[in-house]
């Protein structure tokens, strides 16, 4: 872990953009997260490590709602955005996963043109005006997606027929498509290249200018090259939260200190 | 020796060989089986597999080939004369036939002898009298030259399977000893039956494709022979169908247009119905209903597509088409005139076709990954968004085809069309009058007493072509639009 390269870190004060309390959640029986509380600023890159299974994923999908898919799923606890409970009963759970947009492990872009992939949200949300205005959307959202000039040419070719990198970087373009204020990423880099991973790693960083970017990654390398700040999860609990290079080199946790040098994980 | 007999030689020499082979085997490689090139077991399987396959061939070919040598030899001892007017070859061989047939079962409830058999003469004896006595009628008195064909037929078949019987064995021991010959450590008899097993499934794969084809040139022969007493463009052209019937002598209308309109129609009609109902309850089943509601309804659904299709007829005769009369019979609308209509066979074939495509939709649609629903789900899509815009977008080649399928069981339906729409072959618009269909009519024209080479009969292979260039062309096309759409989104 010695190579490590950990870069200067410029952690404004940000204010605070999500905030959770005592979060538990279970699957039927299984307490997989337990008295999680954290603070996630905005215009942050947060990133989620720890372990395989020990919740990061399912801590990540409280954030938008999309626990409330899985039927065996229970959340207990606050989770508030803008300090607004996105648990309470009038809240829109459709509505509320507009406002945080996610990427997933795989790229999953719809079997559809790469134009109707970006435009599918704006769509049904009814973001345009006009023909234009979607046109508008939709570029600004692959120039976001760092993905525009490799795609022009050919808006209306299906976007399942790109690479890999290309089609994650095509999913971020559809998520920010709906003007999201959060941001979450679930391994997004962990069926890509190397190459496509620092394009999107590269793309990460520059997302952080608007949006709270969380994203949950298997590489601590990466944790570090992209995140300000690190959250170490372990058998659904979150262990230690803190800035990133703090995290990284001197860790409060002897569990922490353990995962990174490689010793649990 | 009895057929069975012969069988169960052979297995026997299987099962010894089986046996001889294993440890023959073993016994090359010292009794340690790890020094064998393969496991024990294969050396039995080859051993078996050379004595029962070669064999087995053999006696098929033989059962083949043995009624043609017969028939050939029998047919060139009989004297020109024998063919009396009004008659044919064919119906004096069968004569012979039947004639050694009694005599078999004469032989065979002890009224004759063996050498009896072979030695009676139509001069002294009565023959068709003494076979009358053990049962056997025969339409005519027995003529010397038939009962001398029936008598060498009898000897030929004899001989020919006294013959087969040996060949057979000895080809069984042949193959059984050589394979022994083999087996020892170094044989390598898992390739090897790795090998025969590739040929079996071949041949079963070959079974398959040649049965199509056999299928397909008789269909083709016959309606040649249609063709040829029917002029074609009179039957793809003609908009009457007014068989006259057999005997009465004059000419036949035999337009395939008012088949080809009802089949049409009542299949529309009943796609209309299947394809909304199942595609429906598919989405149903797959995206809204809890494991428990989706655990009772699927096989509650699936039920209907094992419901034989002569009840479904029934269910259209007594239920269905009562009911639409007096819906929009003479006492409400007066649209119909009985029970028998388009619409009532549609409906019901459209009930029968409902499991078809909800099965197969269901399937389809649960194979659609579910990253495209946490995709959309993702965006802030509702569930019939999702559905509506991704999932049956991905799902559709199979639906497509889900649907085609079911299109092509509607326009092989016959049963409900039979009871439920009537036989009247009519050319209309009015879904509430009796129709009838290809199929419907190949019944028809092949039941009841038709002389199988007038047009009116073989006019049946020429609608059974037609119904198999129809569904042929349709499954070619669902393969089309697959291919072009998986080409486009995979
Ligand atoms: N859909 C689900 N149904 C039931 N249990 C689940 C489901 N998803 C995750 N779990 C359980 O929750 C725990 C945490 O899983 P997850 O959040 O996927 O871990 P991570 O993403 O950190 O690898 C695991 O024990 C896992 O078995
Ligand atoms: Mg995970």
């Amino acid at each position: 872990m010695n190579d490590m390269r950990i870069v200067e870190r410029d952690v404004d004060t940000n204010e605070v953009k999500i905030a959770a309390r005592d979060v538990q959640v279970f699957y039927g029986d299984n307490h997989a997260i337990k008295d999680v509380s954290v603070d996630i600023d905005d215009k942050t890159v947060t990133a989620f490590i720890g372990p395989s299974g020990c919740g990061k994923s399912t801590f990540l999908r409280c954030i938008n709602r999309m626990n409330d898919t899985i039927d065996v799923c229970r959340v207990k606890g606050d989770i508030r955005i803008d300090s607004e409970d996105i648990y309470d009963p009038k809240v829109d759970p459709v509505q509320l996963r507009a406002k945080v947009g996610m990427v997933f492990q795989k790229p999953n872009p719809f079997p559809k043109s790469i134009y109707d992939n970006v435009a599918y949200g704006p769509r049904i949300h009814g973001l345009a005006r006009s023909k234009a205005d979607l046109d508008d959307i939709v570029e600004k959202s692959l120039r976001r997606g760092a993905i525009w000039d490799e795609v022009k040419d050919r808006l209306h070719a299906p976007g399942t027929g790109l690479s890999g990198g290309q089609q994650q970087r095509l999913c971020i373009a559809r998520a920010v498509a709906t003007e999201p204020e959060v941001l979450l990423m679930d391994e997004p880099c962990s069926a890509l290249d190397p190459i496509a991973t620092a394009q999107v790693e590269e793309l990460i960083d520059e997302l952080r200018k608007n949006y709270s970017v969380v994203i949950v990654t298997h590489s601590m390398q990466q944790a570090a090259r992209v995140s300000q700040k690190t959250a170490f999860f372990h058998l659904g609990h979150l262990v230690e939260y803190g800035e990133t290079g703090t995290i990284f080199t001197n860790p409060v946790d002897p569990r922490t200190e353990s995962y990174i040098t490689g010793r649990i994980g | 020796m009895p057929f069975t007999w012969l069988v169960l030689i052979i297995l026997a020499i299987a099962a010894v060989g089986f046996v001889t082979g294993r440890s023959r085997a073993l016994q090359s490689a010292g009794g340690d089986s790890r020094d064998l090139h393969s496991l024990p077991i294969y050396y039995g399987s080859h051993v078996a597999m050379w004595a029962v396959v070669p064999a087995a061939a053999v006696l098929i070919v033989w059962l083949l080939a043995q009624p043609f040598f017969v028939n050939s030899r029998v047919l060139a001892t009989l004297p020109d004369g024998v063919v009396t007017e009004g008659s044919s070859i064919g119906l004096v061989m069968s004569d012979v036939r039947r004639v050694a047939g009694g005599l078999d079962v004469a032989v065979a409830q002890g009224a004759m002898t063996r050498d009896e058999a072979a030695a009676i003469s139509s001069k002294t004896t009565d023959v068709r009298e003494s076979l009358g006595q053990v049962g056997v009628a025969l339409g005519s008195d027995v003529s010397a030259e038939v009962l001398g064909g029936a008598q060498l037929y009898r000897t030929l078949n004899a001989t020919g399977s006294l013959i087969m019987t040996v060949v057979v064995l000895v080809i069984a021991l042949g193959g059984a000893g050589w394979a022994v010959s083999r087996s020892d450590a170094n044989f390598r008899a898992r390739n090897t039956v790795e090998r025969g097993i590739l040929a079996l499934l071949i041949c079963a794969a070959s079974i398959a494709v040649l049965t199509t084809i056999g299928i397909l040139f008789a269909l083709l022969f016959n309606t040649i022979e249609f063709f040829r007493l029917y002029p074609a463009a009179d039957f793809f052209f003609g908009t009457k169908w007014a068989p006259s019937f057999s005997g009465r002598g004059g000419a036949s209308d035999l337009g395939v247009l008012p088949l080809l309109w009802g089949t049409f129609y009542i299949s529309i009609i009943a796609l209309l119905v299947a394809v909304p109902i199942g595609l429906f309850s598919a989405i149903y089943l797959s995206e809204y209903a809890s494991p428990r509601v989706r655990g009772i309804a699927k096989p509650l659904i699936e039920i209907l597509a094992g419901i034989p299709t002569i009840v479904y007829g029934l269910f259209a005769l007594l239920t269905v088409g009562p009911l639409l009369v007096s819906m929009f019979g003479k006492d409400t609308v007066g649209w119909m005139q009985g029970g028998t209509a388009v619409m009532t066979a549609g409906l019901v074939m459209g009930i029968m076709l409902i499991p078809f495509v909800s099965s197969l939709s269901d399937d389809i649609i649960n194979a659609v990954p579910q990253a495209m629903r946490d995709g959309s789900y993702g965006l802030g899509a509702t569930q019939s968004e999702t559905i509506r815009q991704v999932i049956l977008p991905a799902a559709l080649p199979g639906i497509v085809g889900a649907i085609l399928l079911a299109a092509s069981r509607a326009i092989g339906e016959t049963m409900i069309v039979v009871l439920g729409a009537g036989a009247a072959a009519r050319l209309s618009l009015n879904p509430f009058e009796a129709m009838t269909t290809i199929t419907a009519k190949i019944v028809s024209q092949l039941t009841g007493d038709a002389d199988f080479a007038s047009p009116e009969a073989l006019v049946a292979f020429a609608l059974g072509m037609t119904l198999f260039v129809l569904t042929l062309g349709l499954n070619v096309f669902a393969l089309y639009i697959v291919r072009k759409y998986r080409e486009q989104y995979d």
